[in-house]
């Protein structure tokens, strides 16, 4: 596990120049890195080799890695539509281990605590190391070392272009689908183990050399919507249940009652609607974090008052947004995922309730995408810099705990907006230096905490906008000397070694920081 | 004699607070042991903080196992403390946190007191935040959020409160616990910056007085400019309600009257109602009664958190039996009776024109205020310049 040579990135933060084996370009600066060449591409199928009626289904998960000659040092692909209740991502390591295969690489889009299960395939090394985000136990495994290759953290975006331009190869894709047919045609709206829709798979399904689809709910040719297309898959397997409805989407998804998360809520609020950023037309973005639905019920309000309407909000969509669309108060959602019912009925029901991908939406190396038209965009962090630059991945004390989601690719917004607390339970989220940098503070506007606002020096036009409003708007170096003094000083820096155990990728596949192993007898 | 003994909370739903178990001993020095999941970040500020506070204490020797789950610095040297004092009860030392440098709003007998935000005394994570929801004044409560085998622990985290948490000008008041144990509270509080004690359960002048008189001495020579400790007593009984008079009227620090409902509804024998009829009585009596003292009559709390729609509605009505304010027990609430409190638009520019014409006939030299053809008497304009107070007032 050890990464060779560090180099200092064009961010200032040193970083391998070689990961699992492969050259990797340092982070050059926003915008700095040219792609070169063609896309990655799938070997050339023929029909001929397919059952001519359709039919791939075969007996199991096992019958079908076997049959894509499943064999050592492989990278395997997942996706987490199904969030904490997803039974495919084990189930399907599982097999590998029972066929006896060792040092693959577990390719998902995002892990959940569930898949702490994953540990034993690591320890035992049936899974090599992880390209993907960790958390919880599989964070702190990769975090303390014991991971035998390095852990590449991609924003959804960036798991796009690293598939498309080669620079991961999926040997074999697993789709885990609440509906498909015989031929492979999938989607995520229909069945128990409705999510809504099969966005982050699309990458795999396109590039993928092999591809299986795994569902509980086989329906007769065709499966309509196709979100995933049968053309692009080997084989279909039938379990008994893919995956635990009640941990896909909640039945009602509960808005904050805390009372100061409310209140930064509502700061973001008026800050959008007071810098004239709501207005008719007007586009944002608010996923389903606690403070981020109370955000989007009190923009209501505003839009209601002020009688504006927006042309498209982006999900991850609650009932709170399909009511904004069903009330007129939005032309579209343009959806990423759902995270209820309401939102999964609302993607099955509404043709103005739109599927979008990691490609339509994210992808960087594109001919455009759809994150730098959205006006606003609400966004959380673990620790906020005094530059404005962000961490999502660790925690102050060093250790991986989550993934990055689309939040890079968001910070292409108009307008990017971090909704946080100053401190939590006595730990600073304002800090001189963040411990992992994620996101550059070019990219972010405004940080707003229920202590004040702050916006990015550079955002002259925000701040010209905001004279004359009653919001808090103060210097961010400001706010973080009060949290300071409320938590009894600046905190400790986390004890780290000098051995990297895993990378941050930019969008654009450059190593934007890395994440040091914590110093034996961390706690 | 006790040797050892605890204090605290700490545990996987705990937040900023800490569990301390201290045992003295004859010799041996300090050992301090922590479990923290802020160790990383704060462990050797933790321990520094510890040495500290029990050097403050006069302890030389004994052994510290502190399980902290987040505590800030004002809140372990709280819970040490508690437990030294329990374990120790000859200690007479204290570990008082230096006092940070806020501004404090000037406090007045006549002030806006729309909101009072209650936060139980024993839960220091509320206390951090609460100033930035904007209530007129935050009281810390040692009374009834407090477990009886907690008071001591209360006393000294809401007085460590008082000298290191920023309420960011709300008013900051302490309810104490009924006398005679309320003395002991205000013995523990008063030095260190109070504007309003309440006084709950209140059924005599009596009661008043002691408590005015026990202030008086904790504060001899400390009292002055903008600095000065009020009494908001709280008439919670039949008897109460019938001495209301008598209580707004004991002591010159009475700034106002208010009326807690759930004991009264309970002393009467009536349920406590959402329209509140069974209460109409007492909380008319309770507006007269501080009205002919000259204090302000301020309205119970409504509970239900989740409500806000029926909070409006009651908030209101209180402020058309006369009420200039009531409690809150959530952030949520403050704003809801703060707007209802508020003079409507209407009012508001109204009052502003006979306040101008009052001022206009000062400049005269004429007593006789007129705007139009209507003659002003003077209580109109005595209203006209209490809602145009309190319409200020929002602006702060």
């Amino acid at each position: 596990m050890s990464a060779g040579d560090l180099v200092k990135n064009a961010a200032d933060r040193e970083v391998p120049v070689t990961v699992n084996g492969r050259e990797s370009v340092p982070f050059m600066g926003v915008g700095k890195f040219r792609p070169e060449g063609r896309k990655a591409a799938p070997p050339v199928a023929t029909c001929a080799d397919y059952p001519s009626d359709g039919n791939k289904l075969v007996d199991d998960l096992e019958t079908a890695l076997r049959k894509c000659s499943l064999r050592d040092g492989m990278t395997l692909s997942t996706h987490h539509h199904f969030r904490n209740g997803d039974l495919v991502a084990n189930a399907l390591f599982d097999a590998a281990a029972r066929i006896g295969v060792k040092d693959l690489v577990w390719f998902p889009s995002a892990s959940f605590p569930c898949h702490a299960e994953q540990l034993k395939h690591l320890e035992s090394g049936v899974i090599h190391h992880i390209e993907g985000s960790m958390n919880g136990p599989l964070g702190d495994y990769c975090t303390r070392g014991k991971m035998k290759g390095l852990g590449v953290l991609r924003s959804h975006g960036g798991r796009y272009q690293a598939v498309q331009d080669g620079e991961v190869h999926i040997d074999i894709a697993v789709i885990a689908a609440p509906a498909a047919d015989p031929f492979g045609n999938a989607n995520g709206v229909m069945g128990d183990s409705a999510c809504g829709l099969l966005g982050f798979a699309l990458a795999d399904s396109q590039y993928a050399d092999r591809v299986i689809v795994v569902t509980d709910n086989v329906v007769p040719f065709p499966c309509v919507p196709w979100q995933i297309q049968g053309n692009h898959i080997d084989f279909v397997v039938e379990m008994d249940r893919v995956g635990d409805p009640e941990k896909i989407v909640s039945g009602t998804t509960r808005v904050t009652k805390s009372p100061d998360r409310l209140l930064i809520a509502e700061y973001v609020a008026r800050f959008v609607r007071d810098a004239g950023i709501m207005r008719d037309g007007f586009s944002f973005q608010a996923g389903a974090g606690g403070t981020a639905l109370a955000f989007a019920i009190y923009l209501k309000e505003m839009m209601k008052d002020a009688g504006v309407r927006a042309r498209f909000i982006r999900g991850g969509s609650t009932k709170y947004l399909v009511e904004m669309l069903e009330e007129g108060m939005t032309d579209y959602i343009l959806d990423g995922q759902t995270f209820d019912l309401e939102g999964v009925r609302s993607m099955r029901e509404n043709p103005n309730h739109v599927d979008t991908s990691p490609f339509t939406s994210y992808n960087y190396h594109g001919k455009g995408n759809f994150a730098g038209i959205v006006d606003a965009v609400v966004l959380g962090a673990t620790e906020v810099g005094v530059d404005f630059s962000a961490n999502v991945v660790t925690h102050s004390d060093g250790k991986l705990l989550h993934g990055i989601g689309g939040w890079q690719n968001c910070l292409f917004s108009k307008c990017t907006i971090l909704a946080i607390p100053s401190f939590r339970d006595r730990i600073p989220v304002l800090v001189d230096r963040v411990t992992t940098l994620v996101g550059p503070g070019e990219l972010i506007d405004v940080v707003i905490t229920e202590r004040g606002i702050a916006v990015n020096p550079h955002r002259t036009d925000l701040l010209d906008a905001l004279k004359g409003s009653d919001l808090p708007v103060r210097p961010i170096g400001e706010i973080k000397e009060e949290v300071e003094s409320i938590c009894g000083g600046a905190p400790a820096p986390p004890v780290l070694d000098d051995d990297v155990v895993a990378v941050i990728k930019w969008v654009d596949g450059t190593v934007i920081d890395s994440v040091r192993r914590l110093a034996p007898g961390s706690p | 004699m006790k040797k050892s003994a605890e204090a605290g909370r700490a545990g996987p739903s705990v937040r900023s607070d800490c569990r301390v178990r201290f045992a003295s001993r004859a010799s041996g020095g300090i050992d301090i042991a922590l479990e923290s999941r802020v160790a990383s970040m704060y462990g050797a500020s933790i321990r520094e903080e510890a040495a500290r506070v029990l050097a403050m204490l006069g302890v030389t020797h004994g052994s510290l196992e502190i399980d902290d789950s987040g505590a800030v610095p004002f809140v372990l040297a709280a819970r040490i403390e508690a437990a030294v004092r329990r374990a120790l009860p000859g200690c007479t030392k204290r570990a008082l946190p230096e006092p940070i440098d806020v501004v404090r709003a000037k406090t007045r007998r006549r002030r806006l007191r729309r909101s009072r935000l209650y936060l139980p005394g024993n839960e220091p994570k509320f206390f951090l935040n609460a100033g930035l929801h904007g209530p007129d004044g935050i009281i810390l409560d040692l009374e009834d959020s407090v477990a009886a085998d907690e008071k001591d622990a209360a006393r000294i985290v809401v007085r460590n409160a008082l000298r290191q948490v920023d309420f960011h000008g709300a008013e900051r008041m302490v309810r104490i616990n009924p006398l005679p144990m309320g003395l002991d509270d205000l013995d523990e509080v008063i030095p260190h910056g109070v504007d309003v004690v309440l006084i709950p359960k209140c059924e005599s002048a009596v009661s008043v007085r002691d408590v005015d008189e026990r202030i008086t001495s904790l504060l001899a020579g400390m009292e002055g400019d903008g600095i000065a400790t009020y009494l908001m007593p709280i008439v919670e009984s039949a008897l109460g309600v019938e001495k209301a008079y008598d209580i707004a009227s004991a002591s010159k620090r009475v700034a106002a009257l208010t009326i807690g409902l759930e004991d009264y509804t309970a002393d009467l024998g009536a349920a406590r109602t959402a329209e509140g009829k069974e209460s109409l009585w007492a909380r008319g009596a309770v507006v007269n009664a501080a009205r002919a003292a000259g204090v302000a009559p301020i309205d119970s709390v409504f509970s239900d958190v989740g409500d806000l729609d029926r909070l409006r509605a009651v908030a209101l009505e209180s402020k058309s039996l006369g009420f200039e304010g009531m409690g809150c027990i959530h952030p949520r609430q403050v704003r809801v009776v703060h707007e209802a409190f508020a003079p409507t638009t209407e009012e508001v520019e109204k009052a502003k024109r006979i306040v101008a014409a009052f001022e206009e006939a000062k400049k005269r030299g004429s007593g006789v205020v007129s705007l139009g053809s209507k003659m002003i008497d003077p209580p109109v304009v005595k209203r006209a310049l209490r809602i145009v107070r309190i319409a200020e007032g929002e602006k702060r």
